[in-house]
């Protein structure tokens, strides 16, 4: 084993000072702020929790050992205070940060890590995260014994081995389910660990009404001085979104978790007070259709690429009040590894019409296109509908509840789906995390992620090169994933639509750079780095 | 009257029972898979089915819903799927918030239904009568949504004399509970119109009035108790409505009750909390039309329990 020097890890190296430094100068601690959201907060147990709401909050209840610089995609050490890599790129060693002090007030150590991965991975825990710790050694026999990858060198150092090179592995450090939980809390609470949640992070749970509010307060012992600069944030469930809006005019709510409602979009920002307090980011989100490539008519090359070309998606985008710009490839533009040079299908009505044709389709065809039921989902799936008519295809809608779609979809009924209302936002900032489980062939088996049915066992073959890599980052790795997309996109087992955008409103007392209100990795916000100026 | 009761209380079971077999049925034939919920996108098959295992849901149904049965014998509801939080418990912290809104709405909606239907009666096709009918006609079919909000907008928002939803107070309590009124106020309105107009054409009114008594006394103590009794049989099903339009408006002014509960784990397929809801909902219709009809008598002699 050897120091490993890469590009990541020299920046790595020269941000251990920055983790101290990247406090504002202009900001003032102290205050308290109010959030709402519609739906109830699910759990808090981090290897448990895969909401838009707990989200971040588990974030900011708790850290693992790789994190993210506030506001960016690019990783940072967090409980780890250094690591190396060995050659081959099996062996992660981690050295852990000293002093770190759990809720309770004992201190973390390497035994807590162990512990955290051995439960996540343990099928009992029933995470939904387990499987993005396929690659760790001893995966498949994890239970009660534990990950045989996962070793305790001494107190401060944990070595982790993978059974195959995974480039991803530092962002899966860095994923909500690998976060550090003290053993004894768990065990004290047991299932219900969740809603009295225990961890290392820089707020910790004050009090939690459930169905009506949750109160966070600030860790003063946090291990970043200085973080966080609020002294408590006050989230409210069961709200509706024009509600907690008119509340936010009203000086009671600073942020609306759920965004400002599409009904209210254009008056917000036609009024130039409230559209300064409106913060608008990319996601790590892209919009897609589905086809399921192993039946007729959809079997047939031609049939999908002309559905790409029938698509009028700046007409689409018009439906969610322009909030999102045009898709041509499977990632979002923000996404390292996105194809700049690519210029995807033009849309071209004609052009389709002679692709069916080619196709033997010249008369066009009737099939299926499923959607979940919840506004502007619907609304969407109409101006699909009326493109693939203008082409001669016509296509009857299925609204249904999500766990349907997501049931039809998997079961490969569904010859089209428009993915929208499904949750595809990334896990975690990397090229690969939209290809496995939606366009791999591993997904593609009976009850996957992968609706399309799509399985290219070259482009199989080459995203396990890509993901051999030892350094995420590595541009070699980054290009040869802009390969995969376009390949994947002469198949056409998608049309991609959109990229939404996020558009987060704040009450007018909200510091802090802009970058926070629209963190790709801490969604709504990222609750650590935020301040009030009053 | 004992025999009675514990006779309804056994067909109250029943019913419940019928009630629980039906919802198990449905959620088990549902197409969409509570397993693939819970394990996300990243499973692996393998963990698809450790789960469904842990969960017994790769059992044949009449083993579900023996086990179900079995622990709810002991009042156990189960643990939600998602919120991995035990139903009853959710329940519980919710059950209070519904319970003080549907007596609340009931309240408000009696308050404003049997007056407007007692005026509109003693105005008979007059002008004052046929503007009230319409404006019932209105509440009824509005949407809750819509008055909700309304009301939210002018008298929250603009006038500021209520917050703007929440829970906690009794300032709270008063927009949700109006809200519920106005819209329930349209079927008492227009059910006393009729019934007081029938009482005051009825024999023992025209006795009453022929004794010599007062307009007033000939209305409030003759005409109003014969014309209330169809009414409170209404309540009981009244109970059952609420039940399940009461969602709508506990969204919208973020009430913490059992409709949101509800909601949200029909979207996520969470069949415990689904059953949970249904069941407890299903009690409480069981008992509010039960309540009904043991009221009857008490206002009515001529109603006898058998």
């Amino acid at each position: 084993m050897k120091h490993w020097l890469a590009s990541t890890a020299l920046a790595l190296c020269l941000a251990l000072p920055a983790v101290a430094q990247d406090t504002d100068p202009n900001a003032k601690p102290g205050g308290e702020i109010v959030l709402t959201y519609k739906d109830d907060v699910a759990t808090l147990d981090p290897a448990i929790g895969y909401d838009w709401q707990n989200w971040s909050m588990i974030k900011s209840l708790f850290d693992g050992l790789m994190d993210y610089y506030p506001g960016t995609t690019e990783l940072r050490p967090g409980l780890a205070e250094s690591y190396t890599i060995s050659e081959d790129g099996l062996v992660f060693t981690f050295k852990l940060r000293p002093g770190v002090k759990f809720h309770n007030g004992r201190e973390m150590t390497a035994e807590d890590v162990k512990y955290s991965l051995d439960r996540v991975t343990n099928p009992a825990t029933q995470s939904p995260g387990a499987g993005f710790f396929a690659s760790i050694a001893g995966f498949e026999n994890a239970g009660e014994g534990g990950l045989s990858g996962v070793k305790v060198v001494d107190p401060s150092t944990v070595e982790i081995t993978l059974s195959r090179p995974d480039a991803t592995f530092l962002h899966v450090m860095a994923l909500n389910f690998s976060y550090v939980v003290p053993k004894e809390a768990v065990e004290e609470w047991g299932e219900d660990f969740g809603k009295h949640p225990v961890g290392t992070g820089a707020y910790s749970l004050e009090d939690w009404t459930i169905g009506q509010r949750l109160t966070f307060r600030k860790n003063p012992d946090y291990w970043i001085s200085g973080i966080p600069y609020l002294d408590a944030i006050h989230v409210e469930v069961g709200q509706e979104p024009v509600v907690a809006l008119l509340r936010l005019q009203n000086g009671e709510v600073d942020i609306p978790g759920d965004g400002i409602p599409p009904a209210k979009f254009a008056e917000v920002m036609g009024d130039p007070e409230q559209a300064a307090r409106v913060v608008e980011g990319g996601q790590l989100h892209t919009g897609y259709i589905t086809m399921n490539v192993t039946q007729p008519p959809f079997d047939k090359v031609e049939v999908r690429r002309a559905v790409n070309m029938a698509l009028n998606k700046d007409r689409i985008i018009q439906i969610i009040n322009g909030r999102a710009v045009p898709a041509n490839q499977p990632l979002p533009p923000s996404m390292p590894g996105y194809a700049k040079d690519y210029a995807g299908y033009s849309f071209d009505p004609e052009g389709a019409k002679t692709l069916l044709a080619e196709a033997g389709y010249a008369d066009g065809f009737e099939t299926e296109l499923y959607v979940m039921n919840t506004d502007p989902n619907p609304r969407i799936a109409q101006a699909i509908q009326q493109d693939l008519a203008a082409i001669g295809i016509t296509a009857s809608l299925q609204n249904l509840a999500q766990a349907n779609v997501i049931e039809a979809g998997g079961a490969g009924q569904a010859p089209m789906v428009w993915s929208g209302g499904m949750g595809w936002i990334a896990d975690f900032p990397d090229p690969s995390n939209f290809y496995g489980p939606t366009l791999g062939c591993a997904g593609a088996a009976d009850g996957g992620w992968n609706w399309a049915k799509y399985c290219n066992a070259e482009v199989d073959a080459l995203a396990v090169k890509a993901d051999s890599f030892t350094d995420p980052a590595d541009p070699e790795r980054l290009k040869l994933w802009s390969e995969i997309y376009v390949k994947i996109m002469e198949d056409a087992p998608w049309a991609p639509v959109f990229n939404e955008q996020r558009y987060t409103m704040k009450s007018p007392r909200m510091g802090g750079a802009d970058a926070l209100y629209v963190d790709p990795v801490s969604i709504p916000i990222n609750y650590d780095y935020v301040y009030v100026t009053e | 009257m004992a025999v009675y009761l514990l006779r309804r209380l056994g067909q109250a079971v029943l019913i419940l029972l019928g009630v629980s077999f039906i919802t198990f049925i449905l959620l088990y034939v549902l197409p969409a898979d509570p397993v693939r919920q819970i394990a996300g996108r990243a499973a692996t098959a393998q963990t698809v089915e450790n789960i469904r295992q842990q969960l017994g849901l790769d059992q044949p149904f009449i083993v579900q819903y023996g086990r179900y049965l079995a622990n709810l014998a002991r009042g156990d509801l189960g643990r939600s799927y998602l919120q991995k939080t035990d139903v009853a418990e959710l329940i519980r912290s919710r059950l209070p918030a519904t319970l003080l809104l549907m007596a609340a709405g009931i309240f408000a909606e009696l308050l404003i239904g049997l007056t407007l239907g007692v005026i509109a009666a003693l105005w008979r096709g007059r002008a004052l009568d046929q503007g009230l009918m319409v404006t019932s006609f209105v509440a009824v079919s509005a949407p809750q949504f819509v008055i909700g909000l309304l009301l939210l907008y002018v008298f929250a928002v603009k006038l500021g004399w209520f917050p703007i939803g929440g829970y906690g107070t009794f300032a709270h309590l008063v927009l949700p509970a109006l809200t519920l009124g106005i819209l329930g106020s349209g079927w008492y309105s227009r059910m006393m119109r009729s019934s007081m107009i029938e009482a005051l054409r009825a024999d023992y009114t025209r006795t009453a009035r022929a004794k010599g008594l007062g307009r007033l006394r000939v209305i409030l103590r003759h005409a109003l108790p014969n014309a209330i009794l169809p009414i409170v049989a209404m309540i009981g099903i009244d109970i059952g409505i609420f039940m399940g339009g009461i969602v709508v408006v506990e969204s919208v002014f973020g009430w913490p009750g059992m409709g949101q509960l509800a909601w949200q784990a029909i979207q996520r397929v969470d069949i415990p909390i689904i059953m949970g809801v249904t069941l407890v909902s299903a009690t409480a219709i069981v008992l509010g039309n039960l309540l009904a009809d043991l009221i009857a008598p008490m206002i009515d002699p001529r109603i006898r329990l058998r």
